[in-house]
């Protein structure tokens, strides 16, 4: 029963594997290493009870709590580089809107 | 209660297979997120409560139960942000079916 569970999952984690090789953009990727992470996760609960190591638990909860935080740090990352491609054109209005914005916050701490 | 946890990890594996075949053959990215992330969800669920039961009141119990509140949280905050991400990026849904030929 937990084999077959763990089958189960290892099959997934290989279908995911092969989206994420496949995947046509970056997004693709990033959703079968999200469902790989989580498969991870789960297999280690199963394999934790199938072996009957109960401490396998705390890395399956270490280890959902890295891939959470991962999984946004790539997205953030992707995000940012979507924008600064795309914005390449109007480079020269957001740096003067930036240096305005910048500037802003020392212009008034300088009085106090 | 052994038949009834062999019931849930058996439904549970047959999710996770289920959500493992439709990220692979979906055609489109968003209909991708829609298979990988309900099954995930629910076969997560049903696999670990399956796992609870056969451990019983013991401490794995609870670490299990936090893991899966942890990704029950956690799963459709990931999917809701990889598809505004995509939506952001430029990516278009398109409903179009794809069985029929293009206009």
């Amino acid at each position: 029963m937990y084999t077959a569970a763990s089958i189960a999952i290892f099959i997934t984690m290989g279908l995911a594997l092969i989206r994420a090789l496949l995947g046509p953009s970056v997004y693709d990727r990033v959703l079968a290493v999200n469902m790989f992470g989580t498969k991870t996760v789960l297999l280690l609960s199963v394999v934790a009870f199938l072996y009957g190591r109960p401490d396998f638990l705390d890395l399956a909860l270490a280890y959902a709590l890295i891939n959470f935080i991962g999984v946004l740090a790539v997205l953030q990352f992707f995000e940012n580089r979507q924008e600064l491609a795309t914005d390449a054109d109007e480079d020269s209005g957001n740096r003067q809107k930036s240096n305005a914005t910048g500037t802003e916050p020392a212009a008034e701490k300088s009085p106090r | 209660m052994t038949a009834l946890s062999t019931l849930l990890l058996l439904s549970g594996s047959a999710f996770v297979l289920i959500g493992g075949i439709g990220l692979l053959r979906m055609p489109n990215l968003y209909t991708r997120l829609h298979a990988a992330s309900l099954t995930d969800t629910l076969g997560t669920l049903l696999i670990l409560a399956g796992i609870i039961i056969q451990a019983g009141f013991t401490l794995a119990a609870i670490k299990l139960a936090a893991i899966a509140l942890f990704l029950m949280l956690t799963g459709p905050t990931a999917t809701y942000a990889l598809a505004n991400a995509a939506l952001l990026s430029g990516t278009i849904p398109n409903a179009r079916r794809l069985d029929l030929p293009p206009k």
